[in-house]
């Protein structure tokens, strides 16, 4: 096994980073990268969220500029300063969140930035179906983008890189938005292209995944590179997810046995529309009683976001009810559910928990700000205090309670979000990924907060992706699949593997 | 109402439809690339003070539009340096830039209020056609700035569907990470949208000096820029439909000054509300029917872009 790269000549590489620095404002995104990538092969770039990888790729495509460190491609250095320079110089993207246009048929979106100066569209649509056709990738160049699924679309990006005939191809966590016979295709098309001689960067945060298609891997964690160009065939999934977590990983101590009160939280036969009009999710019933987590576990995408909307207020149901402390809250506003004891922790903290460009201060009142006034007007001595107030109670670092809650990090923003949700002693709490994207210390944070929750007799309820995350914490774990609950389990007893059949249930079924 | 009057009306329809098309193609042009420029009044304005001075100072009616069009295309990058270059707040840069373009425009021109024109762009006669009863003088004895805001029509429209750069320029409006990764400037693009609908503008400013009312006044575009952005947002961001649209928009501006003549008892003051009602129509229809489909809007239209900001 190497853990290191210096002993073998850079020119056999096809990617070969080195000592790659990148920092954000009050965060270093990556601390001295290396990656060494072998001509014609699958990498996988393994690592926790908020390891670094985007960043790196984003540096290896030009995207961002990096701070310090060396690129070499083919044995060549290269400095970027744009995409264009990264794409001429053969390095293609496909990014996390695609680069699509909705409104641009699917052969103008592969073409963009390499079409032919006149462009006669038929002819287009037919080059591009042949390259489609070649590479075994079925899409149709003359539909809108807007009306194809995200497997399609996630071919549209691929065949984007292919039509520039990238000889380095980087896919940014490509599985997420796939069923899994789509994962299974995508490999199909990734072993092809790499026997072409290209090769390819996989990005993953999960084990099983990568083992069945790449042959060697790199993992970060926590900006720095722990391990490169490990032989995945030599090395087994302990070993891996002991190098992406570190040696010990702080999850706190599993919670005394619960003595469940009365239900806060209950739903019936809830059902409602997701964003595209059709049923996010249907016949959801449960109940959360004092003193309990409940978990929702789930595969991002199969209703869990549109049901923690519905439950704030924030979407309309279609059918069913939703009960708070006993009071039928189906119809009623944010405002109200806040103050019938409802806390609401979002999936997407600074697009709907908090106001970015708003100060600190004044985010930390969105709230309360009613309690905060004289007659019409806000009190700036007591937003402030009560600002002060929640920095220190829940050890948020910030600077000027002034300045923007956007230069804040991601952990003191989640810690400040989740304070001001908190702080009301809530009989309710939802939290949507509260410690996604996190650091340790941060996820720790977050993770005791909630436990205090359940200690003072709120009910809560607990969405997530991570798995472990919902085996430790919760008194109960149900599993949420194409919007409905597939299974309810004791997360004390049961195997990871029951919870991960039960996530994907009938997919088989279900993929078209 | 007798025939000679109808067919002035007709003339004038096609007259202030291209006064309006010419702006509106200029801002089709900066919104496809997703910059909202809402100075067209105070552009258009330069453009026809600027041409009237280079029409009495030269005498080169040509010289005259070239000039208006660069004058426009240059207030127009103030708004570009401004929103694309340093991210500022589009509709406010927009509105500054049409205060900015309405007084430098009096400053400009107030030493030539009511002075005679120095030049004019004679009306283009196409052998045997101009004759034609009706037809003729509607469509062929026109100035040559009517003749150019239809060809440009056709040119918008063929270099954003049928050229590299003009899918490129779409593509900056809708979406400028994706333009950005797919190897294009969206600074470059967008900058060079907004100067060239600045010239356009410009052009369309200048006709009103040049051909249509042959003096300078201040207060001559007389919220006619204003019209045109309307258009746009009428025209569904297309260059066709936006072309009818003039043609509907330009008919009232017509009829508006002759209602009293045909002795219609209808007030002018509405039907020049007309444009303004129409457009919040078609808002109505877009955003119903955006429920199912994306709007016809540029999606990204009004943001503007830095490459390492989330
Ligand atoms: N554009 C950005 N601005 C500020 N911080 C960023 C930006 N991109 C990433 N970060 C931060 O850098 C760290 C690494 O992020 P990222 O590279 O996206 O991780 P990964 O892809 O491994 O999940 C995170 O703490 C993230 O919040
Ligand atoms: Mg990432």
């Amino acid at each position: 096994m190497t853990h290191s790269s210096s002993v073998v000549d850079g020119n056999q590489f096809a990617v070969h980073l080195s000592d790659v620095w990148k920092m954000f404002p009050g965060v270093v995104a990556n601390a001295g990268v290396e990656l060494c990538v072998r001509r014609g092969t699958i990498h996988a770039l393994l690592g926790e969220n908020g390891a670094g990888k985007s960043t790196l790729m984003n540096v290896l495509a030009g995207v961002y500029r990096p701070d310090r460190g060396q690129l070499k491609l083919h044995g060549q250095v290269h400095s970027f300063r744009n995409p264009a320079d990264a794409l001429s110089a053969g390095v293609g993207m496909v990014h996390q969140e695609f680069r699509l246009i909705p409104s641009f048929s699917v052969a103008e979106n592969v073409v963009l930035g390499s079409a032919p100066s006149l462009i006669q569209p038929r002819q287009l649509e037919a080059e591009v179906a042949a390259m489609a056709k070649k590479f075994g990738l079925r899409v149709d160049p003359t539909q809108p983008l807007w009306q194809l699924s995200m497997g399609e679309r996630q071919k549209v990006e691929i065949l984007k890189v292919l039509w520039r005939d990238a000889s380095v191809l980087i896919l940014d966590e490509p599985t997420t938005v796939l069923t899994p016979s789509e994962v299974d295709e995508l490999a199909e098309i990734l072993r092809r292209m790499a026997q072409d001689g290209r090769s390819i960067i996989f990005i993953s945060h999960k084990l099983h995944e990568v083992s069945g298609i790449c042959s060697e891997a790199t993992v970060l964690r926590q900006g720095k590179t722990v391990a490169t160009s490990l032989d995945m065939a030599a090395t087994d999934a302990a070993e891996l997810a002991r190098l992406m977590v570190g040696s010990s990983p702080v999850a706190p101590d599993r919670p005394e046995v619960a003595t469940p009160g009365d239900p806060l939280l209950e739903l019936t036969e809830l059902r409602a529309s997701g964003d595209r009009g059709i049923d996010a999710f249907s016949n959801i019933t449960f109940q959360v009683n004092s003193g309990e987590i409940v978990g929702i576990a789930g595969v991002a995408g199969n209703g869990q976001r549109e049901l923690a909307d519905v439950i704030a207020g924030l979407r309309p149901s279609t059918q069913g009810s939703v009960t708070l402390n006993g009071a039928d809250v189906t119809a009623a506003r944010p405002q109200q559910r806040f103050r019938a004891g409802l806390a609401y922790i979002p999936e997407d903290r600074l697009g709907v928990g908090l106001a970015p460009r708003l100060s600190i201060t004044d985010n930390a009142i969105l709230r309360i700000y009613r309690q905060q006034r004289r007659g019409p007007f806000i009190v700036a001595e007591k937003a402030l205090a009560y600002c002060k107030y929640l920095i220190t109670r829940f050890g948020v670092r910030s600077g000027d309670p002034g300045g923007p809650i956007a230069a804040l990090s991601g952990g003191n923003l989640q810690r400040l979000l989740v304070g001001r949700e908190l702080d009301g002693q809530p009989s309710v709490v939802v939290a949507a990924q509260p410690t996604r994207g996190l650091d340790v210390q941060g996820v720790k944070a977050i993770q005791d907060l909630l436990l205090d929750q359940r200690k003072a007799g709120a009910a809560v309820l607990l969405i997530s992706e991570d798995l472990d995350e919902l085996l430790t914490l919760t008194d109960r774990l149900l599993v949420m699949e194409g919007g409905v609950i597939r299974g309810e389990f004791d997360p004390r007893t049961v195997s990871r593997h029951e919870v991960g059949m039960a996530m994907l249930a009938d997919t088989n079924a279900t993929t078209r | 109402m007798n025939e000679a009057s109808l067919i002035g009306l007709f003339v004038a329809t096609v007259s202030f439809a291209a006064l309006l098309y010419l702006a509106a193609l200029g801002e089709l042009l900066s919104e496809k690339a997703g910059v909202l420029n809402l100075g067209v009044e105070g552009m258009m304005a330069i453009g026809a003070v600027t041409a009237f001075i280079a029409g009495v100072e030269l005498g080169n009616p040509w010289a005259a539009l070239a000039i208006a069009m660069m004058s426009g295309a240059a207030l127009a990058s103030v708004h570009g340096f401004f929103t694309v270059a340093l991210g500022a707040e589009q509709v406010v840069s927009g509105l500054s830039l049409t205060i900015l373009g309405l007084g430098l425009a009096a400053y400009l021109g107030k030493d030539y209020v009511g002075q005679p024109h120095g030049t004019e762009l004679v009306p283009v006669e196409w052998a045997g056609l101009s004759d034609i009863p009706w037809v003729g003088p509607i469509f062929f004895s026109q100035s040559p700035i009517v003749y150019i805001a239809i060809l440009m029509g056709v040119a918008v429209s063929v270099v954003l569907t049928n050229t590299r750069i003009g899918l490129a320029l779409r593509a900056s409006g809708e979406s400028a990470s994706s333009t950005d990764s797919a190897g294009h400037s969206v600074l470059g693009l967008r900058l060079s949208a907004v100067a060239a609908g600045g010239a356009l503008a410009g052009a369309s400013g200048a006709y009103l000096t040049l051909s249509l009312t042959p003096q300078w006044a201040e207060g001559l575009t007389a919220g006619r820029g204003w019209i045109a952005v309307a258009l746009v947002i009428f025209g569904a961001w297309k260059p066709g439909r936006v072309g009818w649209g003039a043609i509907l928009f330009g008919g009232t501006l017509a009829l508006k000054t002759r209602l009293q003549t045909f002795g219609v008892d209808f007030s002018p003051i509405i039907l020049s509300m007309l444009p303004y009602v129409l457009t919040l129509l078609i808002l109505l229809v877009i955003s119903v029917r955006s429920r199912k489909r994306p709007s016809p809007a540029p999606a990204g239209l009004g943001f503007p872009y830095r490459r390492e900001e989330r």
